[in-house]
């Protein structure tokens, strides 16, 4: 038993060390190849040059100021749009009448590229920064709505039936029911939306902005400052990974009733 | 035992399908005097559960009168222990049992003690953080009986609560509600599809047919009380009543059964 587990173990951070040592002998293949010239280095510029890069944005306080005013639409877009997800889609779970009524809306307008309707947005609420924030909004919305309806529906009736026999009002079945029932399903909407929210928000900074992670980078190829491009995608994709980091977190903390099975 | 706690008059329920009118109940009077163990048997698909579900509020009759006597201001009518799976695996064990009081906003100092004493008397204080997911069926099922209890209803409502377990656990939990049962008893109704289940803990049997569902006949049950699960099942007079009562509903079987086949065919 113990043996057994301790091999476990040194097989689980050997599996930790290949996990870093793949990216990282990427990165040095890549600073090589910049070096000795094999690849176009103005398109590929050599990971040093953008971590120098990095450092200068940093020091500059300009990465800061882009990322902050990426971070605060992002957070305004996922209340807007993720709130009314939430508890649209349970209370579609919920009731049937609003349910047919609501669900052709969203089968119909869930297809529709969200980046197709950017210029529709800009167009509706201008260059400023509720135009951004409305983007973020539509691209949480859908997953969350679709999610969270479909979590309400795969709760078993007889937890329905239970919440009815022990005297549960309206709010109760909602809070003590749907809403914990639905979470799991609901938190996968939220992974995916947060996916969409960033695609989105690097979408609309570059077409309509004057700040923010999108914009940076596309003023950056407007200049050919390709370092300036690289540390905004890397910035992006590290926002990506905490995020999902931050849900599956969350999960364990608030669904600990779905670990294990 | 002498007032009526539940009395139902011409109740009928018709379930309108597909395949047009479905009769699960015929119209049925019946009087159940308070602190009663009512025991209802009868083969599957004779409308006991609907019976059941209709006097917990679940669905409603589609003709006659169902008559509760109300409780006590602030105490709930009745509490059902369900059949199957009915915890909610997002809560702990404590949780579950304390449903009813938390819906009713009672202070938490109290649904601590009542649901505190509950659990220990299902043997459950040591799980009570525990989730349903980490427990046996056997434990589930104790949970769900905690819970009602733990309500303090005028009224148990009990479908076929230990129709999963295997017999020994059955027998230990019929010993458990028992014990239980004779702190408070309550009125209770319980439906089982075990003729031994029904005498073990009835006062009084109502035999039911197969679809449509009537009653057949209604059976006292002699015991004295407190009863002790195996010494009983030992005594003589257990085997008649149970093979008396078998003879009233060999034929309903037969009969659900032969409507079952001509289904399939």
């Amino acid at each position: 038993m113990m043996k057994a587990s301790i091999w476990r173990l040194s097989q689980g951070n050997l599996e930790r060390l290949l996990n870093f040592a793949s990216p990282i002998l990427l990165l040095l293949l890549w600073e090589a190849c910049a070096r000795i010239n094999v690849i176009d280095v103005r398109f590929f510029p050599a990971p040093s040059k953008i971590f120098t890069q990095l450092l200068v944005l940093v020091e500059s306080g300009l990465l800061w100021k882009h990322f902050y005013a990426s971070m605060e639409r992002l957070f305004w877009g996922f209340l807007f749009g993720g709130l009314p997800a939430l508890v649209l889609g349970v209370s579609m779970g919920l009731n049937r009448t609003l349910r047919m009524l609501v669900e052709p809306l969203i089968s119909a307008t869930y297809p529709v590229p969200k980046s197709a309707i950017l210029p529709l947005v800009l167009l509706i609420f201008g260059l400023g920064e509720s135009s951004k924030i409305v983007m973020v909004g539509i691209g949480i919305f859908f997953p969350i709505v679709i999610n969270a309806m479909a979590g309400v529906l795969e709760i078993h009736k007889i937890h329905f039936d239970v919440a009815q026999n022990f005297g549960a009002g309206r709010w109760q079945v909602f809070r003590t029911v749907a809403l914990p029932g639905a979470m799991p399903l609901i938190l996968t909407g939220v992974k995916l939306g947060i996916g969409m929210g960033l695609v989105l928000i690097s979408i609309a900074e570059m077409m309509g902005a004057r700040s923010g992670l999108g914009f940076m980078m596309w003023s950056a190829w407007e200049i050919m400052a390709v370092e300036t491009m690289y540390v905004g995608l890397i910035v992006i994709a590290i926002l990506g990974i905490v995020f999902t980091q931050l849900i599956t977190e969350i999960e364990n903390l608030i669904v600990p009733w779905k670990r294990g099975r | 035992m002498s007032d009526v706690k539940i009395r139902l008059h011409g109740l009928s329920k018709i379930f309108q399908t597909r395949d047009g009118d479905f009769t699960a109940l015929e119209p049925m009077n019946l009087e159940i005097p308070t602190g009663c163990f009512f025991m209802i048997v009868g083969p599957s698909g004779c409308g006991k559960t609907t019976l059941l579900r209709i006097l917990a509020g679940l669905e409603n009759p589609s003709s006659g009168t169902l008559e509760i006597t109300k409780p006590a201001a602030g105490r709930p009518s009745n509490s059902m222990v369900f059949q199957g799976d009915s915890l909610f695996p997002w809560m702990t064990v404590f949780e579950n049992a304390a449903y009813g009081l938390r819906m009713r906003h009672r202070p938490e100092g109290e649904i601590r003690d009542v649901v505190g004493h509950y659990l220990q008397r299902t043997g459950l204080a040591r799980f009570h953080r525990s989730y349903p997911h980490q427990l046996s069926g056997g434990m589930r099922q104790r949970v769900s009986i905690a819970r009602a209890f733990s309500n303090d209803p005028d009224i148990l409502l009990m479908d076929e609560p230990f129709s999963a377990l295997d017999e020994q656990n059955k027998i230990l939990l019929q010993e458990e509600l028992l014990r239980i049962w004779e702190e408070t008893r309550k009125t209770v109704m319980f439906i089982t599809h075990s003729v031994d289940e029904a005498v073990t803990l009835g006062d009084r049997i109502m035999i039911m047919t197969a679809h449509p569902g009537r009653a057949k006949q209604i059976v006292d049950v002699p015991f004295e009380r407190p009863r002790r699960v195996l010494e009983l099942r030992a005594r003589p007079e257990y085997g008649e009543l149970v093979y008396s009562i078998w003879g009233h509903l060999r034929d309903e079987v037969q009969r659900a059964r032969a409507l079952d086949e001509g289904r399939a065919s």
